[in-house]
């Protein structure tokens, strides 16, 4: 549904995206995540064309984004924060939406439109707010007319960014049912997040983004029975956890390869080429296992230049 | 779509309490300086030193402060089918259309129903004329900073000091040179330098029409010296309209590429 291929972005020196190549398959519910200033909404806001990226080329449905902005039409967008215009009143927000999007200019009938979807209008309530202007609602509803505005026009493909921020649990459960409805219907649904109860229970899979690469791309419940935790915050940071060690083995064996630490000339060798390490393996069995923790430091260097290539 | 973009934009600004205060500030001193002066040349006069200072700097500030405030609606509507540039002219026209129309109404209701004779309707039509340019070149700038400044702070405070320099350091820097080069021909390079400041622009404007060399100080002197009332208008009218183009299209080109 969405191919991403090579795509760069730099905000002045920071790299922001490095090289993201990512493909997402449709009518499956995607969580992006990743830890703050990874990436996540510099990529979905390059989806979005909010963001123009350096190089690098984004397809949404076959469509190339290439700041033509008719591709955007089969999209539908909740932001994490949303304003609309203070003074309007919910009713006149709602059909001027539908009047951008070309569903005429006349009174949108907000209890029988067949043209819409407005099952979240009806169980949101917001039906007796629609009256009152955008500057006098609560958080909460100004999420949920986000949430409403985002489903109104059956999109195929659907960005939800942090969905449940600010919604009272009724609310939260009614757009998580939504949401769930939705991809029963074959939609295309990309959704961050930083509750990972959440992500595990709506998300089929999830791409994990680092320092703008991708870090892995894997669905839920492999993620789960590999490594072996009950939920999916468990296995997550046990993956990370697991990334950061081989990591931090990596820099001690290049600490041992300049020279510095203690290494032995031997683990100098088998960090050199490949070659070694299985000579190694054969005339050192007494180091043994030092010498299998290398080959994963070997192994994890591939991994690492790869530019993201080598997901485990 | 840039006029679907508009009708809700001035149905959102025309509901705002500042916008009618905005209008009803130019009502009352419009309309005291009436019962005060009586004469509409003379208050048309007045109401231009005002203009002169307040429209700058109202129209800046509120363009920055508008646009800023826009920041999350304008990320929402470039995620639908909207072409950049037509929400562009949207947001500007929506801003730019009220307050020239309440700076308009404040000016001109007074002189209808205080019954201004011709000669005084050539000069309220003029200040309203140079006012509304004045109104839609600052906030052409002032949407070119808050597009070029992601904080806030730093937007608003550039706004302030751009429109404290035209209004006031400006003169002092044209004073300044005459001083300094007292004994050079300095014509020529002082009306150059008053052509740079849109504000200047507009009172030599205003002042050449009213026909007030007491008022006019050395620039505008220069000006009708060298030009003659006629051709220096239009100068001054030529200068004034690259100025509204200028900001408004390298704000434009900005948006068009921004990173939102």
């Amino acid at each position: 549904m969405i191919s991403i291929s090579n795509l760069e972005k730099h905000y002045g020196l920071l790299h922001a995206l490095k090289s993201i190549n990512v493909s997402i398959a449709p009518g499956k519910i995607t969580a992006v995540l990743g830890p703050n200033g990874a990436g996540k909404t510099t990529l979905i806001k390059s989806v979005l064309g909010l963001v123009k990226p350096d190089s690098g080329t984004i397809t949404v449905d076959g469509k190339k984004v290439n700041g033509d902005s008719g591709y955007r039409e089969i999209i539908g967008y909740m932001p994490q924060i949303a304003r609309y215009p203070e003074n309007l009143t919910l009713q006149e927000i709602v059909e001027m939406i539908c009047d951008i999007r070309g569903y005429g200019n006349a009174k949108i009938d907000l209890d029988s439109d067949k043209r819409l979807d407005l099952d979240l209008w009806k169980h949101f309530g917001l039906d007796k707010e629609k009256d009152k202007p955008f500057r006098t609602l609560s958080g909460g509803n100004r999420q949920k007319v986000s949430a409403v505005l985002a489903f109104l026009f059956r999109p195929k493909v659907l960005f939800l960014d942090e969905p449940s921020t600010g919604l009272d649990p009724v609310s939260s459960s009614v757009l998580k049912d939504k949401i769930l409805a939705e991809k029963e219907r074959g939609t295309t649904i990309i959704l961050t997040s930083h509750i990972m109860s959440e992500v595990q229970e709506l998300s089929d899979q999830v791409v994990y983004l680092l320092d703008g690469q991708i870090c892995f791309e894997k669905s839920v419940s492999n993620l789960i029975t590999e490594t072996g935790q009950s939920t999916l915050e468990r296995a997550i940071a046990r993956k990370i956890e697991g990334n950061g060690q081989r990591m931090s083995h990596d820099t001690a064996a290049a600490g041992a390869g300049s020279g510095i630490g203690s290494g032995s000339s031997e683990s100098m060798k088998v960090l050199e080429t490949g070659e070694a390490v299985s000579e190694s393996l054969v005339n050192e069995k007494q180091k043994k296992t030092e010498t299998i923790s290398v080959q994963n430091a070997v192994f994890d260097f591939k991994k690492l230049f790869s530019n993201g290539e080598g997901r485990s | 779509m840039i006029a679907k973009i508009l009708k809700y934009q001035l149905r959102d600004v025309m509901r705002s309490k500042w916008i009618v205060a905005y209008a009803l500030f130019f009502l009352v001193l419009t309309d005291v300086l009436f019962r005060f002066g009586g004469d509409g040349v003379r208050v048309a006069t007045s109401m231009m030193n005002v203009i002169l200072i307040v429209i700058p700097l109202a129209s800046i500030i509120l363009g920055a402060f508008y646009l800023y405030n826009t920041r999350e609606y304008i990320e929402m509507l470039l995620c639908h089918p909207i072409k950049r540039h037509q929400l562009f002219w949207g947001l500007f026209l929506g801003l730019g259309f009220p307050l020239v129309a309440a700076f308009s109404a404040g000016v001109i209701i007074p002189f209808i129903y205080n019954g201004a004779g011709p000669e005084a309707w050539i000069a309220a039509l003029m200040l309203t004329f140079t006012g509304s340019t004045l109104t839609v070149i600052f906030v052409g700038i002032s949407y070119y900073l808050a597009l070029r400044f992601d904080d806030r702070i730093k937007g608003l405070g550039l706004a302030l000091i751009i429109c404290l320099f035209f209004t006031i350091i400006y003169d002092g820097i044209i004073l300044f040179v005459i001083y300094m080069f007292s004994s050079y021909p300095l014509e020529k390079p002082v009306m150059v330098l008053s052509l740079l400041n849109p504000i200047d622009l507009g009172r030599i404007l205003l002042l050449l029409q009213f026909d007030l060399s007491a008022l006019m100080g050395l620039t505008g002197a220069v000006f009708r010296d060298f030009f003659g009332t006629a051709m220096g208008m239009i100068i001054a009218l030529v200068s004034l309209l690259l100025w509204l183009v200028v900001p408004v299209t390298v704000g434009f080109r900005r948006f068009l590429l921004k990173d939102f």
